[in-house]
Protein backbone atom coordinates (compact mmCIF):
# COMPACT_ATOMS: atom_id res chain seq x y z
CA UNK A 1 0.00 0.00 0.00
CA UNK A 2 0.75 3.63 -0.73
CA UNK A 3 1.74 5.22 2.67
CA UNK A 4 2.27 9.04 2.79
CA UNK A 5 5.19 10.73 1.36
CA UNK A 6 4.42 13.93 4.24
CA UNK A 7 5.99 17.44 3.50
CA UNK A 8 6.80 19.49 6.27
CA UNK A 9 3.28 21.45 6.28
CA UNK A 10 1.38 17.95 6.48
CA UNK A 11 3.77 16.59 9.27
CA UNK A 12 1.46 17.45 12.24
CA UNK A 13 -1.51 16.06 10.57
CA UNK A 14 0.33 12.67 10.24
CA UNK A 15 2.29 12.62 13.91
CA UNK A 16 -1.37 13.90 15.72
CA UNK A 17 -2.69 10.77 13.14
CA UNK A 18 -0.68 8.43 14.39
CA UNK A 19 -1.75 9.19 17.95
CA UNK A 20 -5.56 8.71 17.37
CA UNK A 21 -6.44 12.07 17.11
CA UNK A 22 -7.77 14.24 13.95
CA UNK A 23 -6.86 17.51 14.20
CA UNK A 24 -6.60 20.26 11.19
CA UNK A 25 -4.41 23.18 10.79
CA UNK A 26 -6.14 26.53 11.62
CA UNK A 27 -4.61 29.92 11.43
CA UNK A 28 -3.82 31.29 15.24
CA UNK A 29 -4.81 34.64 14.90
CA UNK A 30 -7.90 34.85 12.92
CA UNK A 31 -9.23 31.01 13.22
CA UNK A 32 -9.72 30.22 10.00
CA UNK A 33 -9.34 26.18 9.19
CA UNK A 34 -6.90 25.38 5.84
CA UNK A 35 -6.71 22.13 4.24
CA UNK A 36 -4.65 20.85 2.57
CA UNK A 37 -1.99 22.49 5.18
CA UNK A 38 0.01 25.43 4.19
CA UNK A 39 2.62 28.30 5.31
CA UNK A 40 0.57 31.09 6.08
CA UNK A 41 -3.16 31.65 5.86
CA UNK A 42 -4.93 32.65 2.78
CA UNK A 43 -7.61 35.04 4.60
CA UNK A 44 -5.36 37.36 6.90
CA UNK A 45 -1.79 36.68 5.65
CA UNK A 46 -0.73 35.53 9.13
CA UNK A 47 1.94 32.47 9.74
CA UNK A 48 0.56 32.05 12.83
CA UNK A 49 -0.40 28.45 12.75
CA UNK A 50 -2.32 25.76 15.35
CA UNK A 51 -3.42 22.09 14.84
CA UNK A 52 -6.95 22.41 16.32
CA UNK A 53 -8.73 18.88 17.53
CA UNK A 54 -12.12 18.43 15.71
CA UNK A 55 -14.31 16.00 16.55
CA UNK A 56 -14.55 13.59 13.76
CA UNK A 57 -17.95 13.34 13.03
CA UNK A 58 -18.87 14.26 9.32
CA UNK A 59 -21.32 13.53 6.17
CA UNK A 60 -19.98 12.08 2.71
CA UNK A 61 -19.97 14.71 0.08
CA UNK A 62 -19.09 11.98 -2.67
CA UNK A 63 -18.05 8.83 -3.50
CA UNK A 64 -16.10 6.37 -6.09
CA UNK A 65 -15.71 3.04 -6.52
CA UNK A 66 -12.06 2.24 -8.52
CA UNK A 67 -11.93 -0.93 -10.32
CA UNK A 68 -8.60 -2.20 -11.95
CA UNK A 69 -6.30 -1.57 -13.49
CA UNK A 70 -4.72 -0.17 -10.23
CA UNK A 71 -1.31 -0.69 -8.24
CA UNK A 72 -1.31 -4.58 -7.45
CA UNK A 73 -2.27 -3.99 -3.93
CA UNK A 74 -5.14 -1.84 -4.31
CA UNK A 75 -6.15 -4.09 -7.50
CA UNK A 76 -6.15 -7.00 -4.54
CA UNK A 77 -8.94 -5.01 -2.52
CA UNK A 78 -10.75 -3.65 -5.68
CA UNK A 79 -13.50 -2.51 -6.44
CA UNK A 80 -13.59 -0.66 -3.08
CA UNK A 81 -14.44 2.76 -2.20
CA UNK A 82 -12.61 6.18 -1.59
CA UNK A 83 -15.30 8.89 -0.10
CA UNK A 84 -14.72 12.44 0.42
CA UNK A 85 -15.75 13.41 4.22
CA UNK A 86 -17.06 17.03 4.70
CA UNK A 87 -16.56 17.93 8.62
CA UNK A 88 -18.88 18.83 11.15
CA UNK A 89 -16.37 21.21 12.85
CA UNK A 90 -14.98 22.98 9.72
CA UNK A 91 -17.61 22.51 6.90
CA UNK A 92 -15.06 23.47 4.06
CA UNK A 93 -12.70 20.80 4.84
CA UNK A 94 -13.46 18.09 2.82
CA UNK A 95 -11.20 14.65 4.04
CA UNK A 96 -10.11 11.79 1.19
CA UNK A 97 -10.64 8.79 3.12
CA UNK A 98 -12.32 5.11 3.06
CA UNK A 99 -15.50 4.18 4.52
CA UNK A 100 -14.58 0.42 5.89
CA UNK A 101 -16.69 -1.62 8.79
CA UNK A 102 -14.57 -1.15 11.84
CA UNK A 103 -11.26 0.51 12.32
CA UNK A 104 -8.14 -1.66 10.18
CA UNK A 105 -10.44 -2.94 8.28
CA UNK A 106 -10.08 -3.78 3.91
CA UNK A 107 -10.91 -0.90 1.48
CA UNK A 108 -14.36 -3.05 0.19
CA UNK A 109 -15.70 -3.70 3.63
CA UNK A 110 -18.40 -1.96 2.97
CA UNK A 111 -20.31 -2.96 -0.27
CA UNK A 112 -20.81 0.10 -2.27
CA UNK A 113 -24.65 0.13 -2.21
CA UNK A 114 -24.60 1.05 1.52
CA UNK A 115 -22.82 4.07 0.58
CA UNK A 116 -24.50 7.15 0.10
CA UNK A 117 -24.22 11.34 0.02
CA UNK A 118 -24.82 12.72 2.77
CA UNK A 119 -24.46 9.32 5.16
CA UNK A 120 -23.37 10.56 8.72
CA UNK A 121 -19.13 9.00 9.57
CA UNK A 122 -16.76 9.26 12.19
CA UNK A 123 -13.31 8.62 12.07
CA UNK A 124 -11.45 5.60 13.13
CA UNK A 125 -7.71 5.12 12.69
CA UNK A 126 -6.14 1.89 11.67
CA UNK A 127 -2.77 0.44 12.29
CA UNK A 128 -0.61 2.65 10.67
CA UNK A 129 -2.31 6.04 11.88
CA UNK A 130 -4.28 6.54 8.86
CA UNK A 131 -7.60 7.86 9.05
CA UNK A 132 -10.53 5.98 8.13
CA UNK A 133 -14.33 6.14 8.44
CA UNK A 134 -17.16 3.93 9.77
CA UNK A 135 -21.28 5.01 9.42
CA UNK A 136 -22.65 6.29 12.81
CA UNK A 137 -25.44 4.30 12.17
CA UNK A 138 -24.34 0.84 10.06
CA UNK B 1 -2.68 48.19 -32.91
CA UNK B 2 -0.45 47.61 -29.55
CA UNK B 3 -2.90 48.94 -27.31
CA UNK B 4 -5.60 46.43 -28.48
CA UNK B 5 -4.22 43.66 -26.65
CA UNK B 6 -3.93 40.23 -28.49
CA UNK B 7 -7.15 40.22 -29.85
CA UNK B 8 -7.23 39.42 -33.62
CA UNK B 9 -3.64 40.37 -33.79
CA UNK B 10 -2.27 36.86 -34.48
CA UNK B 11 -2.88 33.81 -36.74
CA UNK B 12 -3.10 30.27 -36.61
CA UNK B 13 -1.57 29.80 -39.85
CA UNK B 14 0.08 26.08 -40.18
CA UNK B 15 -1.04 22.66 -38.45
CA UNK B 16 0.70 19.19 -38.69
CA UNK B 17 -0.05 16.08 -36.74
CA UNK B 18 1.67 12.45 -37.33
CA UNK B 19 -0.99 9.24 -37.32
CA UNK B 20 -2.64 8.32 -33.93
CA UNK B 21 -2.08 4.91 -32.87
CA UNK B 22 -1.83 2.66 -29.84
CA UNK B 23 1.24 2.43 -31.19
CA UNK B 24 3.94 4.28 -33.59
CA UNK B 25 7.62 2.58 -33.32
CA UNK B 26 9.05 5.76 -33.55
CA UNK B 27 10.23 7.74 -30.27
CA UNK B 28 8.50 11.16 -29.27
CA UNK B 29 11.19 13.38 -30.34
CA UNK B 30 10.94 12.18 -34.11
CA UNK B 31 7.32 12.86 -33.97
CA UNK B 32 7.55 15.97 -32.66
CA UNK B 33 9.60 16.67 -35.61
CA UNK B 34 7.91 14.97 -38.07
CA UNK B 35 4.43 16.75 -36.76
CA UNK B 36 6.60 20.52 -36.33
CA UNK B 37 7.62 20.09 -40.04
CA UNK B 38 4.56 19.13 -41.38
CA UNK B 39 2.94 22.37 -39.70
CA UNK B 40 5.47 24.89 -40.90
CA UNK B 41 5.26 22.77 -44.74
CA UNK B 42 1.16 23.89 -44.42
CA UNK B 43 2.14 27.54 -43.28
CA UNK B 44 4.77 27.60 -46.04
CA UNK B 45 7.22 29.16 -43.80
CA UNK B 46 10.86 27.65 -43.49
CA UNK B 47 11.89 26.18 -40.19
CA UNK B 48 14.69 28.77 -40.25
CA UNK B 49 12.30 31.63 -39.09
CA UNK B 50 10.99 30.17 -36.41
CA UNK B 51 11.78 32.50 -33.06
CA UNK B 52 9.42 31.31 -30.63
CA UNK B 53 8.10 27.80 -29.15
CA UNK B 54 5.73 26.96 -26.60
CA UNK B 55 4.67 23.00 -25.08
CA UNK B 56 3.66 21.75 -22.35
CA UNK B 57 5.80 20.75 -19.17
CA UNK B 58 5.37 16.82 -19.52
CA UNK B 59 6.41 17.01 -22.95
CA UNK B 60 9.93 14.89 -23.30
CA UNK B 61 11.24 16.52 -26.14
CA UNK B 62 12.63 19.79 -25.26
CA UNK B 63 13.31 22.92 -26.85
CA UNK B 64 16.99 22.54 -27.55
CA UNK B 65 16.77 18.82 -29.21
CA UNK B 66 13.44 20.49 -31.34
CA UNK B 67 15.64 23.51 -32.66
CA UNK B 68 18.62 21.68 -33.65
CA UNK B 69 16.82 18.71 -35.38
CA UNK B 70 14.51 20.65 -37.48
CA UNK B 71 16.71 24.02 -38.04
CA UNK B 72 14.90 26.82 -36.36
CA UNK B 73 16.89 29.97 -36.32
CA UNK B 74 17.53 32.00 -33.18
CA UNK B 75 15.31 31.88 -30.39
CA UNK B 76 13.78 35.15 -28.62
CA UNK B 77 11.15 32.98 -26.77
CA UNK B 78 10.33 29.88 -25.41
CA UNK B 79 8.00 28.95 -22.53
CA UNK B 80 6.18 25.67 -21.10
CA UNK B 81 2.71 25.55 -19.37
CA UNK B 82 2.05 23.37 -16.51
CA UNK B 83 -0.89 20.99 -15.43
CA UNK B 84 -1.17 18.27 -18.34
CA UNK B 85 -4.07 19.12 -20.25
CA UNK B 86 -4.36 22.48 -19.09
CA UNK B 87 -1.97 23.78 -20.87
CA UNK B 88 -3.28 23.08 -24.36
CA UNK B 89 -4.49 26.20 -25.37
CA UNK B 90 -2.08 28.10 -23.39
CA UNK B 91 0.70 26.97 -25.55
CA UNK B 92 -1.08 29.05 -28.18
CA UNK B 93 -2.32 31.98 -26.70
CA UNK B 94 1.70 32.55 -25.26
CA UNK B 95 3.28 32.50 -28.42
CA UNK B 96 0.26 34.95 -29.47
CA UNK B 97 1.37 37.03 -26.79
CA UNK B 98 4.63 36.93 -27.61
CA UNK B 99 3.87 37.77 -30.95
CA UNK B 100 1.46 40.58 -30.37
CA UNK B 101 3.91 42.38 -28.22
CA UNK B 102 6.84 42.21 -30.54
CA UNK B 103 9.34 39.58 -28.67
CA UNK B 104 8.54 37.24 -31.86
CA UNK B 105 7.66 36.52 -35.33
CA UNK B 106 7.24 33.06 -35.75
CA UNK B 107 6.15 30.64 -33.23
CA UNK B 108 5.35 26.55 -32.72
CA UNK B 109 3.53 25.12 -30.73
CA UNK B 110 3.35 21.38 -30.33
CA UNK B 111 2.84 18.34 -28.06
CA UNK B 112 4.35 14.91 -29.05
CA UNK B 113 3.61 11.71 -26.52
CA UNK B 114 4.02 7.94 -26.63
CA UNK B 115 0.41 7.36 -24.14
CA UNK B 116 -0.52 4.61 -25.62
CA UNK B 117 2.36 2.54 -25.59
CA UNK B 118 4.53 4.55 -22.75
CA UNK B 119 4.27 4.96 -19.27
CA UNK B 120 1.19 6.03 -17.37
CA UNK B 121 2.00 8.81 -14.96
CA UNK B 122 -0.14 7.86 -12.41
CA UNK B 123 1.42 4.22 -12.05
CA UNK B 124 4.70 5.05 -10.55
CA UNK B 125 4.77 4.58 -6.84
CA UNK B 126 8.13 5.93 -5.74
CA UNK B 127 8.53 9.41 -7.20
CA UNK B 128 7.17 11.86 -5.04
CA UNK B 129 3.90 13.54 -7.08
CA UNK B 130 3.03 16.67 -6.17
CA UNK B 131 2.02 17.94 -3.03
CA UNK B 132 -1.59 16.74 -2.89
CA UNK B 133 -0.40 13.05 -3.12
CA UNK B 134 0.23 12.26 0.34
CA UNK B 135 -3.82 13.52 1.13
CA UNK B 136 -5.62 11.15 -1.53
CA UNK B 137 -3.16 8.44 -2.37
CA UNK B 138 -2.65 6.62 0.29
CA UNK B 139 -6.55 6.19 0.23
CA UNK B 140 -6.30 4.80 -3.27
CA UNK B 141 -7.63 7.59 -4.80
CA UNK B 142 -4.84 6.81 -7.88
CA UNK B 143 -5.74 7.57 -10.71
CA UNK B 144 -7.04 10.85 -12.95
CA UNK B 145 -10.31 8.52 -13.57
CA UNK B 146 -10.75 8.57 -9.49
CA UNK B 147 -10.09 12.20 -9.14
CA UNK B 148 -12.44 13.52 -11.53
CA UNK B 149 -15.38 10.47 -10.92
CA UNK B 150 -15.31 11.80 -7.23
CA UNK B 151 -16.61 15.43 -8.44
CA UNK B 152 -18.57 13.62 -11.41
CA UNK B 153 -20.57 11.74 -8.39
CA UNK B 154 -21.03 14.86 -6.87
CA UNK B 155 -22.46 16.57 -9.84
CA UNK B 156 -24.86 13.98 -10.73
CA UNK B 157 -26.15 14.20 -7.11
CA UNK B 158 -26.34 17.71 -7.25
CA UNK B 159 -27.98 18.51 -10.10
CA UNK B 160 -29.80 15.66 -11.01
CA UNK B 161 -27.23 14.94 -14.19
CA UNK B 162 -27.90 11.47 -15.53
CA UNK B 163 -25.27 8.58 -17.48
CA UNK B 164 -27.32 9.18 -20.21
CA UNK B 165 -26.16 13.14 -20.11
CA UNK B 166 -22.34 11.38 -20.17
CA UNK B 167 -23.20 9.23 -22.95
CA UNK B 168 -24.56 11.91 -24.62
CA UNK B 169 -21.18 13.46 -25.07
CA UNK B 170 -19.48 9.94 -25.57
CA UNK B 171 -21.44 9.47 -28.23
CA UNK B 172 -21.63 12.53 -30.18
CA UNK B 173 -17.67 12.62 -29.99
CA UNK B 174 -17.72 9.04 -31.43
CA UNK B 175 -19.86 10.07 -34.38
CA UNK B 176 -17.98 12.86 -35.00
CA UNK B 177 -14.62 9.91 -35.47
CA UNK B 178 -16.35 7.63 -37.13
CA UNK B 179 -16.17 10.39 -40.19
CA UNK B 180 -12.45 11.36 -39.51
CA UNK B 181 -10.29 8.63 -40.97
CA UNK B 182 -7.30 9.75 -38.90
CA UNK B 183 -9.52 9.10 -35.74
CA UNK B 184 -8.43 6.00 -33.63
CA UNK B 185 -12.19 4.72 -33.33
CA UNK B 186 -12.92 5.73 -37.09
CA UNK B 187 -14.29 2.30 -37.66
CA UNK B 188 -15.88 1.66 -34.03
CA UNK B 189 -19.58 3.26 -33.57
CA UNK B 190 -20.70 3.12 -30.09
CA UNK B 191 -24.22 2.13 -29.00
CA UNK B 192 -26.26 3.36 -26.05
CA UNK B 193 -26.18 -0.77 -24.80
CA UNK B 194 -22.08 -0.96 -25.66
CA UNK B 195 -21.85 2.32 -23.34
CA UNK B 196 -24.47 1.06 -20.53
CA UNK B 197 -23.35 -2.40 -20.39
CA UNK B 198 -19.20 -1.47 -20.32
CA UNK B 199 -16.85 -2.02 -17.87
CA UNK B 200 -16.50 0.64 -15.00
CA UNK B 201 -13.22 2.37 -14.53
CA UNK B 202 -14.30 4.28 -11.52
CA UNK B 203 -18.08 4.30 -10.45
CA UNK B 204 -19.55 6.40 -11.74
CA UNK B 205 -17.08 6.47 -14.94
CA UNK B 206 -17.06 3.63 -17.43
CA UNK B 207 -14.65 2.36 -20.05
CA UNK B 208 -16.85 4.90 -22.88
CA UNK B 209 -16.44 7.94 -20.43
CA UNK B 210 -12.50 7.88 -20.87
CA UNK B 211 -10.18 9.74 -23.29
CA UNK B 212 -7.98 7.26 -25.30
CA UNK B 213 -4.63 6.46 -24.88
CA UNK B 214 -2.68 7.41 -28.22
CA UNK B 215 1.09 7.27 -29.15
CA UNK B 216 0.81 10.79 -31.58
CA UNK B 217 2.45 14.64 -31.95
CA UNK B 218 0.57 17.47 -33.53
CA UNK B 219 1.76 21.22 -33.79
CA UNK B 220 0.71 24.48 -34.93
CA UNK B 221 2.43 27.52 -36.44
CA UNK B 222 1.32 30.94 -34.89
CA UNK B 223 2.33 34.49 -36.84
CA UNK B 224 1.12 37.99 -36.75
CA UNK B 225 -2.09 38.75 -39.08
CA UNK B 226 -0.86 40.98 -41.35
CA UNK B 227 2.34 38.34 -42.02
CA UNK B 228 -0.83 35.65 -42.18
CA UNK B 229 -2.49 37.52 -45.20
CA UNK B 230 0.93 35.35 -47.20
CA UNK B 231 0.53 32.10 -45.91
CA UNK B 232 -0.38 29.48 -48.03
CA UNK B 233 -3.81 28.64 -46.26
CA UNK B 234 -6.76 31.43 -44.97
CA UNK B 235 -5.55 32.14 -41.29
CA UNK B 236 -7.51 31.53 -38.41
CA UNK B 237 -7.27 33.99 -36.20
CA UNK B 238 -6.40 33.99 -32.66
CA UNK B 239 -9.59 36.47 -31.37
CA UNK B 240 -9.23 35.90 -27.42
CA UNK B 241 -7.89 33.94 -25.18
CA UNK B 242 -7.16 32.88 -21.08
CA UNK B 243 -5.52 30.68 -18.35
CA UNK B 244 -7.53 30.15 -15.49
CA UNK B 245 -6.38 29.32 -12.20
CA UNK B 246 -9.30 29.91 -9.76
CA UNK B 247 -8.87 30.82 -6.57
CA UNK B 248 -8.28 28.25 -4.42
CA UNK B 249 -8.18 25.81 -6.69
CA UNK B 250 -5.94 22.93 -5.60
CA UNK B 251 -5.09 20.39 -8.60
CA UNK B 252 -7.30 18.03 -10.15
CA UNK B 253 -8.63 17.33 -6.89
CA UNK B 254 -10.14 20.68 -6.19
CA UNK B 255 -12.84 19.37 -3.17
CA UNK B 256 -10.79 21.68 -1.19
CA UNK B 257 -12.70 24.74 -2.83
CA UNK B 258 -15.45 26.80 -1.06
CA UNK B 259 -17.43 25.41 -4.69
CA UNK B 260 -15.67 22.53 -5.96
CA UNK B 261 -18.42 21.93 -8.76
CA UNK B 262 -17.38 25.85 -10.49
CA UNK B 263 -13.51 25.04 -11.76
CA UNK B 264 -11.34 26.81 -14.32
CA UNK B 265 -13.23 26.63 -16.93
CA UNK B 266 -15.22 29.70 -14.84
CA UNK B 267 -11.87 31.74 -14.36
CA UNK B 268 -10.68 31.35 -17.63
CA UNK B 269 -13.97 32.19 -19.74
CA UNK B 270 -14.86 35.26 -17.23
CA UNK B 271 -11.27 36.56 -19.00
CA UNK B 272 -11.99 35.31 -22.48
CA UNK B 273 -15.70 37.02 -23.17
CA UNK B 274 -14.49 39.77 -21.21
CA UNK B 275 -11.30 40.32 -24.01
CA UNK B 276 -13.74 39.17 -26.74
CA UNK B 277 -16.27 41.00 -29.35
CA UNK B 278 -18.20 37.39 -28.89
CA UNK B 279 -20.33 35.98 -26.99
CA UNK B 280 -21.73 32.50 -26.30
CA UNK B 281 -24.88 32.41 -28.42
CA UNK B 282 -21.54 33.58 -31.42
CA UNK B 283 -20.03 30.37 -31.11
CA UNK B 284 -20.85 28.22 -34.37
CA UNK B 285 -19.09 24.85 -33.00
CA UNK B 286 -16.72 24.06 -29.95
CA UNK B 287 -13.82 21.78 -29.00
CA UNK B 288 -14.42 21.04 -25.24
CA UNK B 289 -11.62 19.06 -23.28
CA UNK B 290 -12.73 15.58 -23.25
CA UNK B 291 -10.32 13.54 -21.09
CA UNK B 292 -13.57 12.30 -19.76
CA UNK B 293 -16.98 12.58 -20.91
CA UNK B 294 -18.05 14.39 -17.24
CA UNK B 295 -15.32 17.39 -17.95
CA UNK B 296 -17.93 18.70 -21.05
CA UNK B 297 -21.33 19.36 -19.08
CA UNK B 298 -18.95 20.96 -16.43
CA UNK B 299 -17.11 23.10 -19.22
CA UNK B 300 -20.58 23.94 -20.95
CA UNK B 301 -21.60 25.95 -18.00
CA UNK B 302 -18.53 27.29 -17.04
CA UNK B 303 -18.10 28.98 -19.98
CA UNK B 304 -21.42 30.38 -20.18
CA UNK B 305 -23.33 28.01 -22.82
CA UNK B 306 -26.08 27.08 -20.23
CA UNK B 307 -26.49 28.12 -16.46
CA UNK B 308 -25.29 26.12 -13.35
CA UNK B 309 -26.30 22.79 -12.79
CA UNK B 310 -27.75 22.66 -16.92
CA UNK B 311 -25.13 21.07 -18.45
CA UNK B 312 -26.70 17.08 -18.35
CA UNK B 313 -30.18 18.42 -19.88
CA UNK B 314 -27.70 20.62 -22.62
CA UNK B 315 -26.37 17.53 -24.48
CA UNK B 316 -30.09 16.27 -24.67
CA UNK B 317 -32.36 16.18 -27.88
CA UNK B 318 -28.68 15.92 -30.10
CA UNK B 319 -27.31 19.49 -29.22
CA UNK B 320 -23.81 18.25 -29.48
CA UNK B 321 -24.09 16.53 -33.13
CA UNK B 322 -23.85 18.02 -36.47
CA UNK B 323 -26.57 20.48 -36.95
CA UNK B 324 -27.50 20.56 -33.13
CA UNK B 325 -27.23 23.87 -30.86
CA UNK B 326 -23.46 23.67 -30.34
CA UNK B 327 -21.74 20.56 -32.87
CA UNK B 328 -18.87 19.56 -30.23
CA UNK B 329 -15.26 18.07 -30.97
CA UNK B 330 -15.70 17.58 -34.22
CA UNK B 331 -12.91 15.23 -34.94
CA UNK B 332 -13.94 12.90 -32.37
CA UNK B 333 -11.90 14.79 -29.40
CA UNK B 334 -10.14 12.49 -26.64
CA UNK B 335 -12.36 10.40 -26.43
CA UNK B 336 -12.67 9.13 -29.88
CA UNK B 337 -10.05 10.74 -32.22
CA UNK B 338 -6.60 10.62 -30.13
CA UNK B 339 -5.71 11.62 -26.74
CA UNK B 340 -2.71 13.69 -26.56
CA UNK B 341 -3.48 16.42 -23.91
CA UNK B 342 -6.09 18.66 -25.95
CA UNK B 343 -3.78 19.72 -28.55
CA UNK B 344 -5.99 17.82 -31.66
CA UNK B 345 -9.00 19.68 -30.41
CA UNK B 346 -7.20 22.93 -31.33
CA UNK B 347 -5.47 21.88 -34.65
CA UNK B 348 -9.70 20.64 -35.10
CA UNK B 349 -10.66 24.16 -34.25
CA UNK B 350 -8.53 25.36 -36.82
CA UNK B 351 -9.65 22.57 -39.66
CA UNK B 352 -12.98 23.97 -39.21
CA UNK B 353 -12.93 27.47 -39.57
CA UNK B 354 -10.61 26.85 -42.69
CA UNK B 355 -13.34 24.69 -43.74
CA UNK B 356 -11.67 21.40 -44.04
CA UNK B 357 -13.27 19.20 -41.25
CA UNK B 358 -14.22 15.99 -41.77
CA UNK B 359 -17.28 17.38 -39.59
CA UNK B 360 -17.35 20.25 -41.25
CA UNK B 361 -20.10 22.81 -39.50
CA UNK B 362 -21.81 24.44 -42.94
CA UNK B 363 -20.56 28.34 -43.03
CA UNK B 364 -18.34 28.15 -39.41
CA UNK B 365 -16.74 31.05 -38.82
CA UNK B 366 -15.73 30.95 -34.66
CA UNK B 367 -14.71 28.04 -32.36
CA UNK B 368 -14.19 27.77 -28.59
CA UNK B 369 -11.55 25.38 -28.19
CA UNK B 370 -10.91 24.71 -24.37
CA UNK B 371 -8.56 22.68 -21.95
CA UNK B 372 -8.32 20.32 -19.26
CA UNK B 373 -11.37 21.16 -16.84
CA UNK B 374 -10.13 20.29 -13.01
CA UNK B 375 -6.97 21.72 -14.11
CA UNK B 376 -5.35 24.82 -14.33
CA UNK B 377 -6.75 25.64 -17.60
CA UNK B 378 -6.65 27.53 -20.63
CA UNK B 379 -9.24 28.44 -23.52
CA UNK B 380 -8.92 30.29 -27.25
CA UNK B 381 -11.81 31.96 -29.07
CA UNK B 382 -11.00 31.40 -32.77
CA UNK B 383 -12.32 33.26 -35.75
CA UNK B 384 -11.93 32.87 -39.31
CA UNK B 385 -9.75 35.13 -41.47
CA UNK B 386 -10.51 36.71 -44.65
Amino acid sequence: MLTPVVDPDGAPFWEHARAGRLHIQACADCGTFRFPPRPCCPHCQSFGQEWRRVSGHGRIWSYVVPHPPLLPDYAAQAPYNVIVVELDDAPRVRLVGNLVTEAGARLDSVPPEQIRIGARVRVVFDGTGLPQWVRERP
Amino acid sequence: MAAAGIKDATAVVGIGQTAFARHLPEDERTLACRAVLAALDDAGIAPGEVDALASYTMEETDEVELAKAVGFGDLTWFGRIGYGGGGSCATVAQLAAAIASGQASVGVAWRSRKRGSGARPWTDTVRQLPTPAQWTRPFGLLRPVDEIAMLTRRYLHEYGATRDHLFNVALACRNRANQNPDAMMYDRPLTREMYMTSRWISEPLCLFDNCLETDGALACVVVGAERARDCRRRPVLIHAAAQGLPAQHHGMVNYWNDDPLTGPAWAAARHLWKHADLTPEDVDVAQIYDAFTALVPLSLEGYGFCGRGEGGAFTEQGALETGGRLPLNTGGGGLSEAYVHGFNLITEGVKQLRGTSTAQVPGATTCLVTAGEGVPTSALLLRAGD
